[in-house]
């Protein structure tokens, strides 16, 4: 949020807000210098108070002074704009790395130990250099406290940015490039702690690794897929989004369409694991095809007992 | 340049040919009767495009549903984008005022080519019912947007095609209606008339035309290769298949920016004749004013890159591309300059044409000043995406061409039409409208600042207060649009006969009667060494 409240969230805001301030101000100087001598000539030269015109064609020194003028100021801002960005693109060589997937609808964040979330965590005064990745579409990572955005772009190689957050608190963080129906609710928050606080957080590692010594299988399977964001399409409240809501779904009969071919089925362990590794296989009449991707490689098969769990409680 | 007509010479409005009725105007090569059926057909998509920008103010009202779901908005803004772009401004006012008055204003019988240019609105029809169907038949309403960004218009499972397909037909609508611009610019103008004499209007047309002969074609070419990728799988933008989502956009901008400049050019130009005629005063600065024409039609070729400043472009492309934007903010402030010295010492009959130039060089210059905070490279990252881009771009297009072309219509209209329109309704149009703009829009900067990102079905509590505004000006603007448009369709059947010269202008089209006969002149003018457009001695 661009308010006094953010000043220096991060070590780029100070940059950016001085060509904010540089340019704005030329702007309104123009704009209202302008305005009020176009106001002042309407009054002044009405043809009640004019009425004979004094015909002038041009002036050379005229138009060389308002070309020049505006020719140098704009190359003052060129520069303001240039100057505040030219960090955006050197991150430090020991900055902590995070990757970061973006997918219809949800971003989820993965730390060099292996420590998934869906909100980004992050320690203060230590520079942070985002990996991204988009799985589908394009996605936008938009952190306006921050003063940063970049496209992620599936593909691309070599797709981050950095900063390094300098403010405790908690701040928004948008998709910020349009990627389909659910666009306007991918965004989550960044939370920045202090350091010490942070590397409690990130080495607890009991909440991954031994899950399910602390916590039910049903309670890890909600927390995995809160955290792959798959509420984003399916809801847990029988109200219908993208894809079939998972009220009720364990042992619900269902038809879907395999190969443009209807079949009623029965849902159950077997079904669940298709439809999470190979979501294209049998498709929920009703719904489209090819707004999901598999998610072979992200869940393990330990992690899908855990949904199962979770999802027979959904009654 | 003094003509003379009988006075009972048929007008191109009474003109009974080989054919009758409707036939009778979609059959006729005439430029006055072709820029009419462009005037009616952009009227009439320019309410459907409207009633859509409506909507999706209304569902912004209050954060969550409001009218419409998710799906419903996506359509909504994808469809209001390419109506408004593709069939209003782009078209806009070259094939309107460009057909109507371009060949009287250069003492010309016609274009060039008469049958191409009909030939030019029947594309342009065909492309507006090409799209339309796909809002009406198929898998659901085209969701991408008008940029149409790969790879998400790969996966939609909207009926993207004939919306493409649409684009690329008005695309050749506009391809011929600037080849015919040139050639008519080049080859018929009146004996005397030179370079140097052309009004500024038809300089803009000029410029426009060579953009729109040039720049179309590569997004017809691009549009093209979508419908390949789609229908046959080639992978040149989806990188599922090995191509590349960058070179999509490369692609789109390098139309899609000069196309910004076939909008504005025409706009400005209408100002250009406008202020000199209410002002009854030489243009000032008439050469700095046709170069900083050529200059952005020339520059703006080379600045499509900062639609893509947070893509992923190399850092020296993006420098260029910075450097280049700014480069190309100049000749539009010269513009500027030299409209409001017109002004100066100048006889000011403040008529409602004068109203609307006046207010289009103030939304104009918020539009290109805020243009500045896009194009420094710092500043665009953060409201890149965000509403702040679409209050710039509104102010651009809609308060810069679409201001424009209201001054134009109060300007041409007793010319067009032979009768004068209620001028103090026009004026309490012009009053209404624009309060309603700057209530609409302006609050979309405060809203990008804040960090509300575009293309928003939804949004968070805090973006709620600027939302309010923005909803309640669209109510005010479209008052002042049925206040307008009512007067104008009034006016155009029972409104007084007008006087062939009601504005004491100085251009040739002020020369003919009101309405123009058929041919326009009985005798093509000859332009005498001392006169030109702006003598007002």
């Amino acid at each position: 949020m661009y308010s006094s409240e953010a000043t220096q969230a991060s070590n780029f805001v100070q940059g950016v807000d001085q060509a904010f301030l540089i340019i704005l101000g030329i702007s309104f100087f123009f704009l209202i210098g302008l305005t009020v001598v176009m106001l002042v000539f309407v009054y002044k030269y009405n043809k009640k108070r004019h009425p004979k015109p004094t015909q002038i064609e041009g002036s050379v020194k005229l138009e060389l002074l308002w070309t020049i003028i505006p020719f140098a100021l704009t190359m003052l801002m060129f520069y303001i704009g240039w100057a505040g960005w030219k960090p955006m693109h050197n991150p430090p060589k020991d900055a902590m790395e995070v990757t970061v997937y973006g997918r219809m609808w949800n971003f989820s964040f993965e730390y060099e130990n292996g420590k998934r979330t869906d909100t980004l965590y992050l320690p203060k005064d230590k520079a942070v250099k985002l990996n991204l990745v988009a799985m589908d579409v394009l996605h936008s990572l938009y952190i306006p406290a921050f003063r940063v955005k970049q496209d992620m772009v599936p593909g691309k190689k070599d797709n981050f940015m950095w900063f390094e957050p300098q403010k405790e608190g908690e701040y928004e963080l948008f998709c910020a490039e349009y990627c389909g129906l659910q666009h306007s609710y991918m965004y989550t928050s960044v939370k920045v702690m202090e350091d010490s606080t942070f590397t409690n957080w990130l080495t607890d590692t009991t909440m991954v690794a031994s899950a399910a010594e602390v916590e039910s299988p049903t309670a890890t399977g909600r927390r995995i897929m809160q955290s792959i964001g798959c509420f984003a399409c399916h809801s847990i409240d029988g109200s219908k989004l993208v894809g079939p809501s998972f009220k009720g779904i364990w042992g619900e009969e269902q038809t879907v369409v395999t190969g443009g071919d209807e079949r009623e089925i029965v849902v159950d362990e077997e079904y669940i694991r298709r439809s999470i590794y190979d979501p294209n296989a049998d498709v929920v009449d009703g719904f489209n095809k090819g707004l999901m991707l598999s998610y072979e490689g992200q869940l393990s098969e330990d992690d899908i007992t855990n949904i199962i769990e979770y999802l027979k409680t959904l009654k | 340049m003094h003509t003379t007509h009988a006075e009972n010479e048929a007008n191109y409005l009474k003109y009974k040919g080989k054919y009758k009725g409707l036939l009778g105007w979609i059959l006729s090569t005439d430029h006055k009767r072709i820029g009419l059926l462009y005037l009616y057909s952009i009227g009439t998509m320019f309410i459907v495009g409207a009633l859509l920008g409506l909507a999706m103010k209304f569902e912004l009202l209050a954060p969550g549903k409001t009218i419409m779901n998710a799906q419903t908005y996506n359509a909504t803004f994808t469809v209001h984008g390419v109506i408004m772009i593709f069939m209003i401004v782009v078209p806009g006012l070259p094939a309107v005022f460009g057909n109507f008055l371009m060949p009287i204003m250069i003492g010309a019988k016609d274009v060039a080519f008469p049958k191409l240019n009909l030939l030019s609105w029947y594309l342009y029809v065909a492309g507006v019912f090409l799209v339309l169907s796909a809002l009406l038949f198929g898998s659901g309403t085209p969701d991408t947007g008008w940029t149409f960004y790969a790879p998400y218009s790969f996966k939609t499972g909207t009926n993207l095609l004939p919306a493409v397909f649409g684009a690329f037909v008005l695309g050749f609508s506009s391809i011929l209606t600037g080849l015919n611009f040139l050639v008519t610019i080049h080859r018929l103008r009146c004996p005397g008339l030179k370079w140097t004499k052309l009004p500024l209007f038809v300089w803009t047309l000029y410029g426009t035309a060579w953009i729109q002969l040039l720049a179309t074609p590569v997004v017809g070419i691009t549009l093209v290769l979508i419908a390949l990728e789609r229908v046959f799988g080639v992978g040149i933008f989806d990188p599922a298949l090995g191509g590349d989502p960058i070179l999509y956009q490369h692609l789109f901008w390098i139309y899609s920016h000069p196309a910004v400049y076939i909008m504005i050019l025409p706009a400005m130009g209408a100002i250009s004749e406008i202020i000199p005629t209410f002002s009854q005063k030489h243009v000032f600065g008439y050469k700095a004013i046709i170069a900083s024409t050529m200059a952005i039609a020339f520059v703006g070729w080379l600045v499509w890159g900062h639609h893509m400043y947070t893509a992923g472009m190399s850092g020296t492309a993006q420098y260029y591309f910075s450097l280049l934007t700014f480069i190309v903010a100049i000749p539009s402030a010269i513009k500027v300059f030299n409209w409001i010295s017109t002004m100066y010492k100048g006889s000011i009959n403040i008529q409602t044409p004068f109203y609307w130039a006046v207010s289009f060089i103030f939304v104009f210059m918020i539009g290109g000043l805020s243009g500045l905070v896009l194009g420094a490279l710092s500043t665009n990252v953060y409201v890149h995406d965000t509403a702040f881009v679409v209050g710039h771009f509104h102010y651009i297009v809609f308060g810069g061409t679409g201001f424009s072309f209201f001054a134009a219509i109060h300007y041409w209209f007793p010319k067009i039409f032979g009768r004068m329109y209620d001028k103090a309704w026009a004026n309490i149009g012009w009053l209404v409208f624009f309060i309603g703009f700057l209530a609409l829009y302006t609050p979309m900067f405060y809203l990008g600042l804040m960090g509300m990102p575009r293309r928003y079905y939804d949004y968070l509590e805090e973006f709620h207060g600027g939302n309010i505004l923005s909803t309640f000006g669209s109510w005010i603007l479209a008052t002042g649009l049925i206040i307008i448009i009512t007067n104008l369709v009034r006016s155009a059947r029972k409104g007084p006969k007008a006087e062939s010269n009601p504005w004491h202008g100085k251009t040739l089209e002020w020369a003919v009667p009101s309405p123009p006969p058929l041919e326009n002149f009985d005798e093509i003018p000859v332009i005498a060494e001392d006169d030109g457009p702006y003598n007002y001695k």
